[in-house]
């Protein structure tokens, strides 16, 4: 079949299944645009092309599979950046299509010429550069492939304006071999051993469970495991939803906010089963003092994080849910009664310390705005967040109990995120009940999405936790700037008006009496909502471990202060 | 410590960039690259050294191994190996210094390339540390210009970092 680059472009598009993608047209792009309306596709018009490869990395966090985003050569494509960055420290499985300038044009500075590959080489899991119809099919397919394939990520296809015009024959490759993109390994006899003896010798294990539990669909072989052999079960901020959050040996969230309780267990447990994580400087702290006591066994698909920032005595570079499925062979039950009285006791205490369990203060808190969302949903929203402390504040007050119901960026911290990422999981899940939480500052990033929302017809909640600060840069100022907070007061617009301006519904809660009421009413009115929730204005997330510092020399809340409140 | 890598790479535009890239984006420290054809048309061959004074051999071995066109990589350290340098050194000798100068250079294999009236070319294959060596002795005359290609390796007998992969 001949057919033009264009044509070629939405073939192989189909072939991999694609029905949905995220863009916004240019000049080199147009082919690629004017060949769409011939195919069975839905194009999401975004209103800024961050917000595009936001779109298309919410939506492949909420569905699992890989998530597509289009734009123009130069300013469209750098404006893809950050998300793709976005999607790399994540390992979200994306394919980002650009246009570029004609062939016999590149590296003359052609109008809206960059250098496409070139800048998202260290962001990208690979790139190419197409510069003739007949390379573009299997451009595509390899694309997708490496997208997925591994640990994934984003891919990204630069292509002349004149392979999308040329024509070709369409070949659709049967396979792939690229000689990097290797198969999954097995994890080994000798190792799955070695790592059965030392959970066999613990007496304090302890298992970190990360975003690899998700991506390989490990839930049940780790709940599994967890229970028999009595090993509580601590989250990484991406791994929350991987266990739920409601069983006896869940811990919850580890790390820079994690609950004190979960950092002194690492700091005092004799076993570390990190499963799919990667001991990122905000779960570890300072490197030099982390789990002293501690040996490590650590199972990840990518073998250049073994190793990389904590030294282990087991290494399982393969991937999680057969390894785990493998120990689950081989391991007797254990119990371990004594170690779980001890997190117990540690729990207890945080207790007694938590907001939650303050009484209301006429106060309205953001963390109560948090619980009461989550009481009000029952759990059983998607929330996607934005950067800052109401992430915090989500991590800790909405349990997770599935997988893929906390969308959040991890890696990058990118504001800004979480409208965009929300409205691809919505696409991705229409009868999921969607949630954005996001602050004052990073919701005035992508606001303009709002009209996207709207465009297609969404039905998106969005909470936006007010406290007129860049909130979690003023905490930061707050500890260890001597409370100078330089830039960090913020002046939003009023987002009740904003929303109005885009015909979305906007309320405005001001005490906490008021929060599950305008949420449920949100919840039944069948259309997008925003609510306005002022917050306390200077609140802290407590704990906090100052970055870099040993993880159980932690900030905790002054217990006096709310106590008289 | 240095580590010598050897790598099969697919022979596509923009290799080099995606390992100098890789390199540099993760503080790993470059001895020296080296990349040529090798026995298949569409694969060359790169020997890396690297220094690991800051992150393990194996770490920038299995990030390399995450590059796409990268088909191949062995750390061949304590591999039995021939390895081989060249070196270009333009040294200042008068005509009265010309033969001690072509001695030295033939005690270690090395000879004279190119003679000019203030200065002579010597070339140099072998060990980094036999080139190291010549160097070390033309010194004290006046090295005016030297061109090192840096080192290639290649694993004694059957034990190939193959196409066969
Ligand atoms: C794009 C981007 N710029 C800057 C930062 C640094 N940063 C991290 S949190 C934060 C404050 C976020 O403020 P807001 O959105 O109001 O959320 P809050 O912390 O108040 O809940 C900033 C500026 C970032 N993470 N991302
Ligand atoms: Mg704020």
């Amino acid at each position: 079949m001949i057919l033009t680059g264009a044509q070629i472009l939405w073939e192989s598009l189909m072939k991999e299944g694609v029905d949905l993608v995220f863009g916004y047209p240019g000049g080199c792009i147009l082919p690629a645009y004017d060949a769409m309306l011939d195919y069975p596709v839905r194009h999401v018009l975004v209103r800024h092309e961050q917000g595009a490869a936001h779109m298309a990395d919410g939506y492949a966090r909420a569905s699992g599979k890989v998530g597509v985003a289009v734009a123009t050569s130069g300013p469209g494509a750098t404006n893809l950046t950050t998300g793709i960055a976005n999607a790399m420290l994540d390992s979200i499985p994306t394919v980002f299509i650009t246009g570029q300038v004609p062939s016999h044009l590149l590296g003359s500075d052609a109008f809206q010429e960059t250098d496409v590959t070139g800048i998202t080489l260290p962001i990208t899991k690979h790139n190419c550069i197409v510069r003739t119809p007949d390379e573009l099919a299997r451009a595509m397919k390899e694309a997708f492939a490496i997208a997925r394939g591994g640990r994934p990520g984003p891919v990204l296809v630069d292509i002349c304006k004149d392979a999308l015009q040329k024509k070709a024959e369409f070949v659709w490759p049967d396979s792939v071999s690229l000689p990097g993109l290797r198969a999954f390994e097995a994890p080994s006899p000798k190792d799955l051993e070695r790592a059965a003896d030392l959970i066999g010798q613990a007496e304090r294990p302890l298992i970190l469970a990360g975003h690899g539990v998700i991506k390989s669909g490990a839930m049940q072989a780790l709940q599994q495991f967890a229970e028999r052999t009595h090993t509580p079960v601590a989250l990484t901020l991406l791994g929350l939803g991987g266990f739920p959050a409601s069983h006896p040996l869940s811990l919850g969230m580890m790390g820079m906010h994690g609950e004190a309780y979960v950092n002194q267990a690492i700091q005092q447990a004799d076993l570390l089963l990190a499963f799919g994580m990667r001991f990122d400087d905000r779960v570890t702290g300072n490197l030099k003092t982390y789990a002293p006591h501690a040996k490590k066994v650590h199972v990840e698909i990518d073998r250049s994080e073994i190793g990389k920032n904590v030294a282990v005595d087991v290494g399982i570079a393969a991937d999680l849910r057969t390894t785990i499925e493998a120990l689950n062979a081989i391991v007797p039950e254990y119990r371990h009664n004594a170690w779980l009285k001890t997190i117990g006791a540690g729990q207890q205490e945080t207790r007694g310390r938590d907001i939650i369990h303050q009484p209301d203060s006429g106060n309205l808190y953001a963390a109560h705005v948090i619980h009461d969302l989550w009481q009000a949903t029952e759990g059983n929203a998607i929330v996607v967040t934005d950067v800052g402390q109401h992430q915090m504040w989500e991590a800790q007050y909405y349990p997770h109990e599935r997988p893929r119901s906390l969308i959040t960026s991890g890696g990058l911290g990118t504001m800004g995120f979480a409208l965009p990422a929300a409205i691809g999981a919505k696409m991705a899940r229409p009868d999921a009940e969607v949630w954005v939480v996001a602050g004052d500052g990073g919701f005035q990033m992508t606001q303009c999405e709002l009209a996207t929302l709207q465009q297609e017809q969404l039905d998106i909640k969005i909470a936006v936790v007010n406290n007129g600060y860049l909130g979690m840069v003023r905490q930061w100022q707050e500890f260890f700037y001597d409370k100078r907070y330089a830039a960090t007061p913020m002046l939003s617009p009023d987002f009740v008006k904003l929303a109005e301006a885009y015909g979305i519904d906007g309320k405005r809660v001001t005490k906490r009496a008021e929060v599950i009421p305008t949420v449920q009413a949100a919840r039944t009115s069948g259309a997008a909502t925003l609510i306005d929730f002022r917050v306390v204005k200077e609140e802290a997330v407590y704990p906090m471990v100052p970055a870099g510092a040993n993880l159980d020399a932690m900030i905790r809340r002054p217990v006096t202060e709310e106590v008289q409140a | 410590m240095k580590h010598t890598l050897v790598a099969r790479v697919q022979d596509e535009p923009g290799v080099l960039n995606r390992v100098s890239s890789l390199f540099r984006r993760r503080s790993f420290n470059i001895d020296s690259l080296t990349v040529g054809g090798s026995e298949t048309k569409d694969f060359s061959r790169m020997t890396i050294v690297v220094d690991t004074a800051r992150t393990p051999a194996r770490l920038v071995e299995e990030n390399l191994r995450k590059l796409i066109p990268i088909a191949e990589v062995r750390d061949v350290t304590d591999m039995p190996t021939v390895d081989r340098d060249l070196a270009l050194i333009r040294v200042r000798c008068d005509a009265s210094a010309r033969a001690e100068v072509t001695q030295l250079a033939e005690i270690f294999r090395g000879k004279i390339v190119d003679v000019a009236v203030d200065s002579v070319i010597v070339e140099v294959t072998g060990d980094s540390g036999k080139v190291d060596g010549l160097v070390d002795l033309l010194r004290p005359r006046g090295i005016l210009e030297m061109v090192r290609t840096g080192k290639v390796a290649m694993v004694r007998g059957t034990a190939s970092v193959a196409a066969a992969s």
